[in-house]
C-alpha cells in the first residue's frame, strides 16, 4: 500500500499531495519537508529508491517535477516505477503533452484524475483508456447539470457554446 | 458584492508576487473575501470559492475555516459541486476531527445515487480517509456495491472494502460471500483490485487463507488467469512494452506467495507458472524485471522445489550485473533476504556482490555491505576482509561505523590466526579510529589479553602505530594499556613475529608522557596513559622519572586524574611492598558473551579462585565500561540472584537448587516438567553440593581426546557434545553443542539454554544460527565454556526452546552421562 504520493518541483514547491493514511497538518508539513530535502538533494544518475523511516520511497523526475511515494515493506518497488510512469501518461493524454504548468493551473484535475487511478493506496485500474474515458464523462456529466442549472434564466445560445467548448480551459471554475 | 474572482485568475495573480511578503498579503486578502463569501451563505460561488481555498491549502496556508463548507458542496446537488466538495474534504478533513462524521450521511446518499460517477466519488473518498466509525456505518453499502455487475463501480468497492477491512478487521468476514466470483471477471479493473482485496483477507487472518486454500481452491484460478496473461495475445489497452497488463500479474504473483507459503499442496500447484514466467518474461524494460523481481520473491518464499530455487538466485545474480542501478538495489535486497536460508547459493555471486562495494551510488554501498558481511565464512575470511577493509579506508563516514562493527565482528568469529586478528583490527583502529563504537576498546584488550603468545608482537605494533599518529583515540587507548602491560616485552626487544625495535625506557616513557599533554589526548585517554606510567614502575627501572611524574599529576585540575595521581603517589610513599603485587600482569579475562537470552552466569563468590582477581579491582579504575566487565566476571551480586545455602534438611533441595536458577527464565510451560527430575535427584546431592572440598582424585588428563556424547534426544531433535580442552587454563572444557534434526520440519527459533551447579562456571557464546534444518540437513552449533576449578562431576541441566510446524516447543533436560574425563 502506498502511504502518500507527492509531487514536487525542483524550487522545492508541492504541487500535488495525497496521503493515504491518517496524518496531521503539522505531520504531513514535516513529511514534505523531510522528502523535499531527501530527493532533491540525490544526485541526478542515482538510483530511485530510498529508505526512510520504515517506508520505503520511490521518487522519479519528470522534467521539473519530482514524483515521490512512500511505500510499504512489500510493495514492488520495481513495479511502483511503471504506477508512476502511468500516471504521467494518463496526465499526458488529458491535458495534452502535460508540463507543470498544466498541473498548477488545474490542480483539482490531476487529483481527479488520480482518483481514478488509485484509492486507498493501491492501483485502481489497470488499463490505459478506462481512466480518460471515466473522465471524459464526468466533465460531460459537470457540463449537463451546469447547463441545466443555466437554463431557467440565460438565452438558449448559451448551452450550445458550452456544448462545443471541448477545450478544458473554457471550462473554468 | 462583485462575483469572485475565477480560480485561474488567482492562481495566476499569485504567481506574480515576487516576495513571499507580497505573496501573503495577496493570499490574506483573498482569504477575507472568501470568509466573508461564505458568511453570507452564497451557493453559485461556493465551489470556487473552495477551490481557491484548496489552491492555497496546497501552498501552506490554513484552510480550515472551508472544512464545513466542503459538507455543504457535498450536499449539493451539483455534480461539480460535489466534485470539489470531496476533493476538499479528502484534503482538509481527516479522522481527527469530529467534523468528518457529519460527511457520513452524505456519503451514504451518495452511494445510493442514481449516477455511476457520484457513487463513485463516494466510493473513493469513503476508500481514501473513511474513518472506524464510518466504515462501520457504510460497510453494508459497500458490501452491496461489491456485487453489482457494473465494473466500474465494482472495482472501487473492493478497494474501499479493503480500506474498511483495514480500518476495522472485524468486518472482513460480511465481504466474504461477495468475493465468490470476483475472480469470473473479465475487467481488469475488477481483477486487480479483487486480487488486492483477496490478498488483505488472506494475509489478515489464517482461517480465511485456509478458506481460501482449501474450500475456494484459489490457486488453480490464478494460475489460470496468469497463464491467459501470459500467452495472450497482444491488447493495446495493458499493454506495457510488450507485456499484458504487468500490474495485474505481479499482484496475482504477491497473492500466490501468501498461499503457498508453508504449503506443500499449493506450492506445487504454481511451480510450473512460476518456471514459465520466470523463463519467458522479456527482461530488457524495467518491467518485466518487476515481474521478474516478484516471481523471485514468491519462489523464495514458498515451498519450492530446489530448482526452481536455483532458477530464482540465479535471477537474481543476473539482476546483478545489471547496468539499471535499480535493479542492481533490488537484487541486493533480495539477497539479503535470502542469504541465511540458501546461503550457499548466494555464495556464488560473492565476487559480484563485493565488487558493488565500490559502486557509486550510496543505497547500493549500504546494501551490498550488509550482504558482505552476511556472507563471511571461515572459508573466505581472509579474501573478504581484504575487501571490507579497503571499503572501510573509502567510504563516506556513516558507513564507516557500521562497517567498523561487522569487521569485528567477522573477525571475532572466523580470524584464522590470532595474529590475522589482531593485525586486522589494528587495521581498523588506524583507518576508521575515530568511528569504532565504545566498547571495542575494553573488547580489542581482553583479545590481546588473551593471546598470550602475541603480547611482544602487539606491544611492538601498537607502539610504533603510536609514533605515527595519536589523533584517533580508541587506538591510543589500547596502545597505552599495552605498552603500560607489557612494556618490558617491548624494550627487551623479544619479538619473534617480525623484526624486533630498540626502544629504551626513557623513549617509552616520552610517548606516554606526551599523550598526557597532548590537546588530541581526552581525559579518559589521560587516564589511560598514567596508569599504563604507572605500571611501568615495576617493569621499568627508571622509577624515580615515574615518580616526578606522577607527583606533578597529583595537583592536576582534572579531578580523575588527579585522584589516579594521587592514588598512586600513596602507593609509592606508604604502601610500596605493596606495589608488585599490586600492578602485576593482568590476569587472563573470561569473556562474557555479549547477547543475552542464551547466556547464563553464576556466581561463586566465596571459593578460593575468586580471591586473587579482587586484588585487581582498584586498579581497574580505566573506562566505567572495562570495570563492569571485570565485575560481571567476578559475579557483582547484583547481578544474578544469590542463591540460598540453606541445603541439608530439604533432600529434593538440589533439583530445587537447578531450579531456582532457571527460576528467572521464566519457566511457563515448565512446571510440571520440572518436579519430575527433581525427586529422581538423589538425596546424596546436599553433600556433593556443600562439600567443597573433598574432590575427585586429579588426572592429568594427557592422553587422547575426551569422547563425544549424545546429551539430548527426543522428538527428533538430538544434541551432542564434543569436548576439548581450552588451553591455557586446564580448568575450562570446552563444550559444542551439535544440534540436529530427523524430523521433516524445519526448528525455528531454537534457543539453547543451561544451568550447571553452583561450584562451576558457565559461560554461553552466540549460536552458529537458529533453524535447525530438517532433516539433517545440517546443524546448530554453539559453544559452552565450563569453569570446574575444583574438578567436580560436571552435570547440566539445558531448556530448549524452539518453534515446530508453527508450534511452540519447550523442553527441561538433565544432563548427567558426562565422560569422566571431561571434568577431571
Amino acid at each position: 500500500m502506498m502511504h502518500f504520493l507527492l509531487l514536487l518541483s525542483r524550487q522545492g514547491k508541492l504541487r500535488l499531495q495525497k496521503w493515504f493514511t491518517p496524518v496531521t497538518e503539522r505531520e504531513k508539513k514535516k513529511v514534505t519537508r523531510e522528502m523535499t530535502l531527501m530527493v532533491l538533494a540525490r544526485p541526478p544518475h542515482s538510483c530511485n529508491f530510498l529508505l526512510w523511516r520504515d517506508l520505503k520511497i520511490v521518487y522519479k523526475r519528470y522534467a521539473s517535477l519530482y514524483f515521490c511515494c512512500g511505500l510499504e515493506d512489500q510493495d514492488n518497488e520495481l513495479l511502483t516505477l511503471e504506477v508512476l510512469q502511468r500516471y504521467v501518461e494518463l496526465l499526458d493524454k488529458y491535458f495534452g503533452n502535460v508540463c507543470e504548468l498544466d498541473i498548477i493551473f488545474n490542480f483539482e484535475k490531476a487529483y481527479f484524475i488520480l482518483d481514478e487511478f488509485l484509492v486507498g493506496g493501491e492501483l485502481l485500474e489497470t488499463s490505459k483508456t478506462a481512466v480518460g474515458i471515466a473522465m471524459e464523462e464526468a466533465e460531460t456529466l459537470q457540463e449537463v447539470t451546469h447547463t441545466q442549472s443555466l437554463k431557467c434564466d440565460t438565452c438558449p445560445n448559451i448551452s450550445i457554446c458550452f456544448f462545443f467548448s471541448l477545450n478544458r480551459q473554457w471550462r473554468s471554475i | 458584492m462583485p462575483a469572485p474572482i475565477r480560480l485561474r485568475e488567482l492562481i495566476r495573480t499569485i504567481r506574480t508576487a515576487r516576495t513571499q511578503a507580497e505573496e501573503r498579503e495577496m493570499i490574506q486578502k483573498e482569504c477575507a473575501a472568501i470568509r466573508s463569501s461564505f458568511r453570507e451563505e452564497d451557493n453559485t460561488y461556493r465551489c470556487r470559492n473552495v477551490a481557491k481555498l484548496l489552491y492555497m491549502h496546497m501552498l501552506g496556508y490554513p484552510a480550515h475555516f472551508g472544512q464545513l463548507e466542503c459538507l455543504k458542496l457535498i450536499a449539493s446537488q451539483k455534480f461539480t459541486d460535489k466534485r470539489i466538495g470531496y476533493l476538499g474534504a479528502m484534503l482538509l478533513l481527516d479522522e481527527r476531527q469530529d467534523v468528518h462524521l457529519l460527511m457520513t450521511n452524505c456519503i451514504k446518499n451518495d452511494l445510493n445515487h442514481s449516477t455511476q460517477y457520484v457513487q463513485g466519488l463516494a466510493l473513493c473518498t469513503l476508500g481514501c480517509m473513511g474513518s472506524s466509525e464510518m466504515c462501520r456505518d457504510l460497510a453494508g453499502e459497500v458490501e452491496k456495491l461489491l456485487k453489482t455487475s457494473n465494473s466500474y463501480l465494482r472495482k472501487k468497492a473492493a478497494l474501499c472494502a479493503v480500506h474498511v477491512i483495514r480500518k476495522v478487521p472485524e468486518l472482513m468476514e460480511m465481504f466474504l460471500p461477495a468475493t465468490k466470483n470476483l475472480l469470473s471477471e473479465k475487467n481488469h479493473g475488477v481483477l486487480h483490485t479483487s486480487v488486492v482485496l483477496l490478498t488483505e483477507m488472506c494475509e489478515r487472518s489464517p482461517d480465511m487463507l485456509l478458506h481460501f486454500r482449501k474450500v475456494c481452491l484459489l490457486v488453480p484460478q490464478l494460475v489460470r488467469i496468469l497463464k491467459n496473461l501470459i500467452m495472450s495475445g497482444y491488447s493495446p489497452e495493458h499493454d506495457v512494452s510488450g507485456i499484458s497488463d504487468p500490474f495485474l500479474q505481479v499482484r496475482i504473483l504477491r497473492l500466490l506467495r501468501i498461499l503457498g507459503r508453508s504449503d506443500d499442496d499449493s506450492s506445487e500447484a504454481m511451480n510450473d507458472i512460476l518456471a514459465q514466467v520466470a523463463t519467458n518474461t522479456e527482461t530488457s524494460k524495467n518491467v518485466g524485471n518487476a515481474i521478474l523481481y516478484e516471481t523471485v520473491l514468491t519462489i523464495m518464499d514458498i515451498k519450492s522445489e530446489s530448482g526452481l530455487r536455483v532458477l530464482a538466485i540465479n535471477i537474481l545474480g543476473r539482476f546483478l550485473l545489471n547496468n539499471d542501478k535499480n535493479i542492481r538495489y533490488v537484487a541486493l535486497t533480495s539477497l539479503l533476504k535470502t542469504v541465511q536460508t540458501d546461503h550457499n547459493a548466494v555464495q556464488r555471486h560473492r565476487s559480484t556482490i563485493v565488487d558493488c562495494l565500490k559502486d557509486l551510488d550510496v543505497s547500493i554501498k549500504r546494501r551490498a555491505m550488509e550482504l558482505s558481511f552476511a556472507l563471511v565464512n571461515g572459508n573466505n575470511i581472509r579474501g573478504m576482509m581484504k575487501e571490507l577493509l579497503y571499503f572501510l579506508d573509502s567510504c563516506d563516514p556513516e558507513f564507516k561505523a557500521d562497517c567498523a562493527s561487522g569487521v569485528f565482528l567477522a573477525a571475532e568469529k572466523y580470524a584464522p590466526s590470532k595474529r590475522w586478528h589482531i593485525d586486522t583490527i589494528m587495521r581498523v583502529l588506524t583507518t576508521a579510529g575515530s568511528y569504532v563504537r565504545d566498547d571495542s576498546v575494553p573488547n580489542l584488550i581482553q583479545l590481546i589479553t588473551n593471546s598470550v603468545e602475541m603480547h611482544a608482537y602487539t606491544v611492538q605494533r601498537l607502539y610504533k602505530a603510536l609514533l605515527d599518529d595519536i589523533s584517533q583515540q580508541p587506538l591510543v587507548q589500547v596502545s597505552s594499556w599495552c605498552i603500560g602491560e607489557y612494556g618490558d616485552l617491548l624494550v627487551s626487544g623479544q619479538c619473534e613475529e617480525e623484526e624486533p625495535i630498540q626502544v629504551t625506557e626513557d623513549e617509552v616513557l616520552d610517548v606516554l608522557e606526551g599523550l598526557l599533554v597532548s590537546n588530541l589526548s581526552t581525559p579518559v585517554t589521560r587516564g589511560y596513559s598514567l596508569t599504563a606510567i604507572m605500571k611501568l614502575s615495576t617493569r621499568f627501572s627508571s622509577v624515580n622519572r615515574i615518580k616526578k611524574v606522577v607527583s606533578i599529576y597529583s595537583s592536576s585540575i582534572d579531578v580523575e586524574l588527579q585522584q589516579r595521581a594521587v592514588e598512586y603517589n600513596a602507593l609509592f610513599k606508604k604502601y610500596d611492598h605493596m606495589r608488585p603485587a599490586l600492578l602485576e600482569r593482568m590476569p587472563i579475562m573470561e569473556k562474557t558473551a555479549s547477547n543475552g537470552p542464551t547466556e547464563i552466569m553464576q556466581t561463586n563468590g566465596e571459593t578460593e579462585p575468586s580471591v586473587p582477581d579482587t586484588k585487581h579491582l582498584p586498579l581497574v579504575t580505566q573506562p566505567a565500561n572495562q570495570a563492569n566487565d571485570l565485575l560481571d566476571l567476578l559475579g557483582g551480586n547484583d547481578v544474578v540472584p544469590v542463591i540460598q545455602t540453606t541445603l541439608p534438611t530439604k533432600p529434593a533441595s538440589a533439583g530445587g537448587e537447578l531450579l531456582d536458577l532457571l527460576g528467572d527464565l521464566s519457566l511457563t510451560g515448565g512446571p510440571t516438567v520440572v518436579p519430575a527430575p527433581a525427586p529422581s535427584v538423589p538425596v546424596s546431592q546436599p553433600p556433593f553440593l556443600l562439600d567443597g572440598l573433598s574432590s575427585q582424585p586429579l588426572f592429568n588428563d594427557t592422553s587422547a581426546a575426551i569422547p563425544p556424547m549424545t546429551a539430548y534426544s527426543k522428538n527428533g531433535l538430538k544434541i551432542e557434545f564434543t569436548f576439548e580442552r581450552a588451553n591455557p587454563n586446564p580448568n575450562i572444557a570446552v563444550i559444542t553443542i551439535h544440534a540436529t534434526n530427523t524430523t521433516e520440519a524445519d526448528m525455528t527459533e531454537f534457543v539453547f539454554q543451561a544451568a550447571v551447579p553452583k561450584t562451576f562456571q558457565l559461560q554461553l557464546l552466540s549460536p552458529s544460527s537458529n533453524i535447525v534444518p530438517a532433516l539433517n540437513q545440517g546443524s546448530v552449533t554453539q559453544v559452552i565454556r565450563v569453569l570446574n576449578p575444583q574438578k567436580q562431576q560436571l552435570r547440566m541441566r539445558v531448556k530448549l526452546t524452539y518453534t515446530h510446524k508453527g508450534s511452540p516447543v519447550q523442553d527441561l533436560a538433565e544432563v548427567n552421562n558426562f565422560p569422566p574425563q571431561s571434568w577431571q
